[in-house]
């Protein structure tokens, strides 16, 4: 079923195939298993030139839609869950906010190092008393003339350290309650700016995951990403599209567990005959190839919406919500049906299983997304 | 400087179906790949193109409409060029009418050298290459796995042999055929996949060539297939459960009893 895919999204998934299946596959056990990240794959992927897949040619892009990057994703995520979270938090949350941002001068400035991927972006957002309410930002930005003095401490950034922009939301102005707050541009390596604690998780393992402490980090005003006092709309509407990558990787760690556990069943034997056989495997089989068509279809939809200038914000959360919840059933399913085997790093579902499980939790949580839907239901 | 590369596009199987009347290859329902040998090819081509100046690489490939997707592919790895050489009058040419036909193209496209594929994994006959090369009155070397310096009037390449190497010293224009396994081909790319779908496949049919009727298709095609048939394997098999080690040994051993390896 490729209804929505156009000649050229073919071509692109052929690519995304190819190099998903010869180089992400091969490491995927590695990474998780070393907690590694892997600067291989972010290599290859600058290569052949994924790391700006949806910007313009101008900024250094493939030119190419918001489609193309989600399949990207889905391909990737379908053999290694964090490698698809590094080019989703690179493209969609590090990059898109200052593509729709940014003046002319910061998009000419930062822009074609991240679509080439010379460079790679991260976003954040997340403080240990700021989570799902976000507008409970300790970070401060304080105003030192035509500078602002940066201080604070993110936590649970994905791309954390391997990054070298950090798009960065800060309380400008305390009273003003989430209209106070601003977003920045900010680079590895100056002066304050460091890496603080690296996150030990349960999936997603090989993904850098870890604190940003800014201690009197001054940032020109030419740092500031928009107007000041529009952060939390900045950061809302960049995880509405962050939401539609996160789907995407969902979607594809859970037709990736389906994959494994197909041939799977077809070659285990159990009372005299292959497991394939009996009408629980099929039933089962059936079921989880539904939903996750099923939320490939919602998370297609979205992708097109947001290409097509159409509000997205819903359709975004329908995705996420439906494609993390599937990949959590899908992957938990395939283990059981693989048994004990399933259960053992010899077989990748495991680690399927363990990377789902954030896609639930990161970028809004289920119950954000559920929020999100009803909210315009009863509006 | 321009490169030509020659291209087959080939059924992606070992096990190529065969059309049991004409012994021709049956095309429909089998996926399709660039013949791994010409792929080796294109990417050498590319390699030269990114470390010389003034390089076009222009694929050239015979063969049905449909090969243009394989060669929107090849747009999409960056080459400069595709050509299509394709008309009913080409049909059931063998390589002696594919080599007349491919030369005839190829000295109205132009070129400084060409590279082709050492041979194509359906046909296996390795002969389309040389005999290009000897219709074009050019110097040839087969076998490159290495491109080693390339000048404006000549190419050093090492020719590889079963037990040796030989570093050769060749004169533009040549042709040389390359091995699958000397380079790993890059992927596309997502930026060349989206102009290759503004770029044209050119191409070119019989009336675009100077090239005799009788020197074409069918009617150029000395070879007569009489019976082509997938062999069926006969070997006996034995199973042996064994620990890692023990079985090495006794591969070893095998392998000397059938003098496939002598130490």
């Amino acid at each position: 079923m490729d209804f929505m895919l156009t000649e050229q999204h073919k071509m692109m998934k052929k690519l995304f195939v190819e190099f998903a299946e010869k180089d992400v596959k091969p490491l995927a056990a590695e990474i998780d298993e070393e907690e590694r990240f892997p600067r291989e794959n972010v290599e290859k992927m600058r290569e052949c030139k994924m790391l700006g897949i949806p910007y313009p040619r101008k900024y250094g892009g493939a030119g190419a839609d918001y489609l193309s990057y989600i399949l990207a994703v889905e391909e990737i995520s379908k053999k290694c869950g964090t490698t698809g979270v590094v080019l989703s938090a690179h493209t969609s949350l590090g990059t898109w906010p200052i593509f729709q941002f940014g003046t002319e001068e910061q998009k000419e400035k930062y822009l074609p190092d991240l679509c080439t991927g010379k460079k790679l972006a991260a976003f954040g957002l997340t403080e240990p008393n700021a989570g799902t309410d976000a507008a409970g930002q300790q970070t401060t930005a304080v105003k030192d003339g035509d500078d602002y003095i940066l201080n604070g401490t993110k936590i649970f950034i994905t791309n954390a350290g391997e990054a070298d922009v950090y798009i960065i939301f800060a309380m400008t102005d305390k009273t003003k309650g989430t209209h106070g707050i601003s977003a920045f541009i900010v680079e590895k390596g100056m002066p304050g700016f460091s890496i603080g604690l690296h996150e030990k998780k349960l999936g997603i393992r090989g993904s850098a995951t870890s604190e940003l402490i800014f201690n009197n980090v001054r940032l020109s005003k030419d740092h500031l990403l928009g107007q000041e006092g529009k952060g939390f709309k900045i950061a809302m509407m960049t995880l509405d599209g962050g939401r539609i990558g996160i789907a995407a990787q969902a979607l594809g760690i859970a037709q990736g567990a389906i994959d494994e556990v197909v041939p799977y069943v077809k070659s285990r034997k159990q009372f005299g005959r292959a497991i394939s056989k009996f009408q629980n495997t099929q039933f089962q089989l059936a079921d989880m190839q539904v939903k996750v068509d099923a939320a490939r279809l919602l998370v297609y939809q979205a992708a097109m919406a947001k290409e097509n200038g159409l509000p997205y914000s819903y359709y975004a959360a329908e995705a996420k919500l439906f494609a993390s919840e599937v990949a959590m059933e899908v992957t938990t399913k395939a283990i059981q049906l693989m048994g004990g085997y399933g259960y053992t790093r010899d077989y990748p579902v495991e680690r399927m299983f363990r990377d789902a499980k954030i896609t639930e939790i990161y970028e809004g949580t289920s119950e954000v997304q559920r929020m999100v839907v009803s909210g315009q239901m009863l509006k | 400087m321009k490169i030509i590369v020659l291209v087959k596009q080939v059924p992606d199987s070992t096990e190529i179906r065969v059309d049991k009347v004409t012994g021709t290859l049956i095309r429909a329902g089998v996926p399709s790949i660039i013949n791994p040998d010409d792929l080796a090819g294109v990417e050498e081509a590319l390699k030269i193109k990114e470390t010389t100046p003034d390089v076009k690489v222009t694929v050239v490939s015979m063969g049905p409409p449909q090969a243009k997707d394989m060669l929107k592919e090849l747009y999409a790895r960056g080459v400069d060029e595709c050509v299509l050489i394709s008309d009913r009058a080409f049909a059931g040419a063998d390589t002696c009418a594919t080599s007349s036909t491919l030369a005839a193209a190829i000295e109205k496209i132009g070129y400084d050298f060409i590279i082709a594929g050492r041979q194509a994994i359906d046909g296996d006959t390795a002969q389309v290459g040389p005999q290009t090369a000897e219709r074009l009155n050019i110097p040839q070397v087969t076998y490159v796995d290495q491109f080693i310096k390339v000048t404006e009037d000549k190419l050093t390449v090492r020719k590889s042999l079963e037990e040796t190497e030989e570093i050769i010293e060749v004169k533009l224009p040549c042709l040389l055929t390359t091995l699958s396994g000397m380079n790993t081909p890059r992927y596309m790319n997502c930026n060349d996949i989206v102009d290759s779908f503004s770029k044209e496949v050119k191409v070119m049919t019989f009336a675009d060539l100077d090239i005799p009727k009788e020197k074409v298709g069918l009617a150029g095609s000395p070879t007569k297939v009489h019976k082509t048939f997938t062999k069926d394997v006969t070997a006996e098999t034995e199973t042996y459960d064994l620990p890692a080690e023990e079985a090495a040994k006794l591969i070893a051993k095998t392998l000397k009893e059938k003098q496939i390896i002598t130490k």
